[in-house]
């Protein structure tokens, strides 16, 4: 399918990664530091729909998902937050922060069992960020990150629906491992800014902000001072 | 007559196509053609000759059809996520009551198929590449009808029946009048060209609907017929 080519002011910055692989510590840094510097700044996150959620975590609690429609619900969701936010607020100027995008979809529907050309189709209307940062870890450190306290992972969070084990913790580590090298295809295929998620969250922010104020005239998204009313 | 089902593109990956018989049955047409009638009689018409019948419909799915309700309540959904919602609901039915119904070898009825969800996000400017590739999962039914009945016809039937126009039905969301009633021919003129554009790529059966409702039966019965034997 052919693109239009949408004309909007705004930049948008996507982050990608495994749970665990400390992506949405790094954007939340970032946000705070664009917020400091009085930027137009709106930050929205994966499945968080308010239309949307109540039927997602519904269906979630109640097992209700394959993977058809799994993808579709989770698109459905993007599509809202895509079409009532984000496009209107990059068109507005916006900085627009991403904790997962359209990627998401890509590894985990596919390795769910979708038609990648399908999910890709899916996602079609959504244009691609100006920056996507994938925070690269190496399985065992994101696996350790997430299961060193014993957390109480979800059915559908630890892949149970596509029956790798039938043990929770078990399945949560071969499906994090599926979705761990579709990432890595992916972030060949695009191209993705890679970070090495290993390094200490300190440096790691400092190179995100350089790469982002490098790339980016931060000046040109600040927030028009408001000018007193002539009374 | 037994032909094995297929998928109109990727398909669902875990069905077994031919592990499928029974048949497959849509009937699709705009609100007030008499399709629901149409249906009820076939219903009883076929479970009369001994066929298990199952019907399903669009926004009757246990996942999503709450949500969907609401959000049309409110108007707040925009095109892509109205038509990705409706894809999920119409997904949900498919996996959990069209296929295993046709796995036990029932008849499925469906009071509107895909091609009615596809016209609406067509005529909302939506792409056409796009919506048939999403709908790539979908079953192709044996039989495909189609009531046609001209807008002005369906207008009376509407408020025959509820003495209003139903504004999603008259898409209204699109601003194209001010007034329901001018809103509602246009829209359906509108979404009937968009079913005239897909008759031959999804080999409908056009039904006159403006005829009796024992003379559109009879018309359905004749054709279902061939299916079955």
């Amino acid at each position: 399918m052919k693109r239009k080519r949408v004309e909007y002011e705004g930049k948008l910055i996507a982050v990608e990664g495994l749970d665990g692989s400390g992506k949405s510590t790094q954007l939340y840094l970032l946000k705070k530091w664009l917020e400091l510097q009085n930027l137009k700044v709106f930050f929205t996150e994966w499945n968080s729909s308010v239309v949307v959620k109540s039927a997602t975590s519904k269906a979630k609690k109640r097992q209700l998902l394959t993977p058809t429609t799994f993808s579709l619900i989770h698109a459905t969701d993007f599509a809202d937050r895509y079409e009532r936010q984000i496009l209107p607020l990059l068109k507005g100027g916006y900085l627009v922060l991403a904790d997962r995008y359209v990627y998401t979809a890509y590894v985990r529907d596919v390795t769910r069992g979708c038609d990648m050309d399908w999910v890709r189709n899916l996602y079609d209307f959504a244009i691609k960020p100006d920056m996507t940062f994938y925070f690269n870890v190496p399985l065992e450190v994101a696996l350790d990150r997430i299961l060193s306290n014993r957390p109480k992972l979800k059915y559908f969070e630890a892949g149970m629906d596509i029956g790798l084990s039938s043990d929770l913790y078990e399945s949560f580590r071969l499906f994090q491992g599926r979705i761990h090298q579709a990432y890595g295809s992916l972030s060949d295929e695009l191209n993705f800014n890679v970070i090495d998620a290993t390094q200490t969250i300190e440096h790691q922010q400092q190179l995100l902000r350089r790469v982002v104020s490098e790339a980016i005239d931060l000046s040109m998204f600040r927030k028009h001072t408001v000018k007193p009313r002539v009374q | 007559m037994i032909l094995s089902k297929q998928f109109y593109g990727s398909g669902i990956r875990s069905a077994d196509l031919s592990r499928l018989g029974g048949h497959l049955i849509v009937l699709e047409g705009a609100d007030g053609s008499g399709r629901s009638t149409q249906i009820q009689l076939l219903t009883s018409w076929l479970e009369n000759l001994g066929y298990s019948v199952v019907n399903v419909g669009i926004k009757r799915s246990t996942l999503v059809s709450e949500e969907l309700a609401k959000a049309q309540q409110g108007n707040i959904l925009s095109k892509t996520t109205m038509s990705l919602f409706y894809a999920t609901d119409f997904a949900d039915q498919l996996e959990n009551k069209i296929i295993p119904a046709l796995a036990a070898g029932e008849i499925v009825l469906c009071d509107r198929y895909i091609y009615t969800l596809m016209a609406r996000h067509i005529v909302r400017g939506g792409n056409v590449a796009w919506v048939e590739k999403l709908y790539g999962f979908a079953l192709v039914p044996d039989m495909v009808f189609y009531l046609q009945v001209d807008p002005e016809i369906l207008i009376e039937q509407n408020f025959e029946k509820n003495s209003s126009l139903n504004y999603w039905e008259s898409g209204m969301d699109l601003g194209l009048s001010n007034s329901l009633f001018d809103s509602f021919i246009i829209y359906q003129h509108m979404i009937k060209n968009e079913f005239l554009k897909m008759k031959k790529k999804y080999h409908f059966n056009i039904i006159d609907g403006d005829r009796s409702v024992k003379a559109i039966s009879r018309s359905l019965q004749r054709k279902i017929e061939v299916l079955l034997t």
